[in-house]
């Protein structure tokens, strides 16, 4: 059982600068994704950061429903971020809160730039993300997952999207917050980022910061996404580099017989 | 009748421009348009403003109610901030059930408020766990000629710096004496047009612009609070650009409602 919440630790970080999960400021909880999890989806991806468990599912391009919401020019993407009402501590109503229809139009707006919405006018994309279960840093991760999907669901796109979580706890800038590093911390920024472009595409805060540390949260932040850029492009190697292996040994095999 | 969508040469030349540094109306990149702030309109409310920002008209309420604090922070009041997009203000507005847009106003104008601890929400509270005070600030958009969040931060800061609890109204426990401000958020709202930032854009580039960032300043010129929305994106130095641009026109802004 997790009991996060419970009770506000005295310290979040100790003297030597080690965090209540042993991590160092700079460093990222550790993330696994996996490629094309669900059965029925268009492309799927799962991903665990700390305790954070998140699914996304991408359906489309395909018709919208209803047909006025069509656009003539382009596809339009519509996302829901929604959490399951046992991700969190105390049970969360299944209806989407404030909170979560804003999310869902932040992560629409950080995804959109990445995708070549203009190929398949009059089409939508539509993006689920689910949060299992939330420790911090949900809509951070849940962009980078559904960055994921896209890509397993074959949509072209600029570039892939990486977001982390930096901000200030106990007087420190650290990176990618948990949720009792974000309560009690300071300020807490997410940041989404296509690295090719050089393109921030989600960046909200709240906290008190000077300008300074503005600019540090930022970089740190940023170096954050490039580590979690990395472990999206080797989760979507690991799928369709495999398989293409696969394929290969099998016409070989197949070769051979004749 | 206004038309809703600028026409695509009009649209064409205020990118044009842009990229030369100018504006349609005349204004230089970083300028505010006028504005105005009436405080008090509204005898009712606890506290009440109307802010004018070129064509765009905001009033902001304030009001007061008794009610539960919060099962998790039992010794705090309640700061509740709501955004109505009322149909009168834009051939755009429908009437409903607040759409996203709303809600993202409300929670930038209250993430505002509530990061730069403006309001001492634990000296609203009267009985631990049982009663406090619920701050309601209600934003009324008038009229939507661009950049609603500037407007409605701006108005929600001077209906909550000019408010005062009124006998009779709302039981005051003896001695308990009506809240000052302990802080001013400003929001300072830029578009991204043609790779140039844009302070304080008027609907019309609003349309045309790639992507949004809005910076909220406390009074000692830390930034409180950020939000960036449309579908483009910033460079870290554009992003960098604008909190020093933010950090000067909050305090001019400022200047319109805290008379000190």
């Amino acid at each position: 059982m997790l009991k996060t919440s419970q009770k506000k630790p005295e310290k979040l970080i100790d003297e030597n600068d080690v965090r209540l999960d042993g991590r160092k400021l700079n460093e990222v909880r550790p993330v696994k994704i996996e490629v094309g999890v669900l059965g029925n989806a268009d492309g799927s991806a799962y991903i665990e950061q700390g305790k954070n468990k998140i699914l996304a599912a991408v359906y489309g391009p395909k018709e919208v429903h209803p047909k006025h919401l069509a656009l003539p020019d382009r596809a339009v993407l519509r996302c829901r971020y929604h959490m399951a009402p046992f991700s969190v501590e105390e049970r969360k109503s299944p209806a989407p809160s404030r909170r979560e229809l804003e999310l869902s139009k932040v992560i629409r707006e950080s995804l959109e730039p990445s995708i070549f919405t203009e190929y398949y006018p009059r089409t939508s994309i539509d993006l689920f993300i689910e949060v299992l279960q939330a420790d911090g840093g949900t809509r951070c991760a849940g962009i980078t997952v559904a960055s994921v999907a896209l890509a397993d669901a074959g949509i072209p796109m600029r570039d892939l999207v990486s977001a982390c979580a930096a901000g200030k706890v106990e007087g420190r800038i650290v990176l990618d917050l948990t949720d009792v590093e974000d309560k009690a911390g300071e300020a807490d920024m997410p940041l989404a980022y296509m690295p090719n472009a050089n393109a921030i595409t989600l960046l909200q805060m709240d906290g008190m910061l000077t300008s300074e540390e503005f600019e540090q949260v930022v970089n740190l932040a940023l170096d954050g996404c490039k580590q979690v850029g990395q472990i999206q492009k080797e989760a979507l190697r690991a799928k369709y580099v495999v398989a293409k292996e696969a394929e290969a040994e099998k016409e070989e095999a197949e070769e051979g017989e004749e | 009748m206004s038309s809703i969508m600028a026409s695509r040469v009009r649209q064409k030349r205020i990118a044009q421009l842009i990229s030369h540094g100018k504006r349609l109306d005349g204004r230089g990149l970083t300028d505010y348009r006028e504005v105005q702030v009436e405080a008090g309109l509204i005898e009712r409310a606890e506290g009440s403003a109307r802010v004018r920002l070129g064509k765009t008209e905001v009033l902001v309420g304030v009001k007061f109610e008794m009610g539960e604090p919060f099962p998790d922070v039992p010794n705090e009041g309640v700061l509740t901030v709501n955004a109505e997009l009322v149909p009168l203000a834009s051939p755009t507005f429908e009437p409903g059930p607040p759409d996203e847009n709303s809600i993202e106003l409300a929670r930038v104008v209250d993430r505002g408020v509530r990061e730069s601890k403006a309001i001492a929400l634990e000296e609203l509270c009267i009985e631990p766990g049982k009663k406090t005070f619920i701050v309601f600030v209600d934003v009324y958009v008038l009229n939507h000629d661009g950049n609603l969040i500037d407007a409605s931060c701006l108005a929600a800061l001077a209906a909550l710096f000019n408010y005062e609890v009124k006998e009779g109204e709302v039981k005051i426990k003896p001695g308990y004496k009506p809240l000052p401000l302990r802080n001013y958020p400003v929001a300072v709202t830029f578009a991204k047009i043609n790779d140039k930032l844009v302070v304080d854009p008027w609907l019309e580039e609003e349309q045309v612009m790639d992507a949004r960032l809005t910076m909220t300043v406390e009074k000692d010129g830390k930034i409180c609070a950020i939000q960036k929305g449309g579908y483009g994106y910033f460079t870290a130095e554009q992003v960098f650009e604008a909190s020093k641009i933010a950090r000067q026109k909050a305090e001019e802004q400022r200047k319109l409602v805290v008379k000190e």
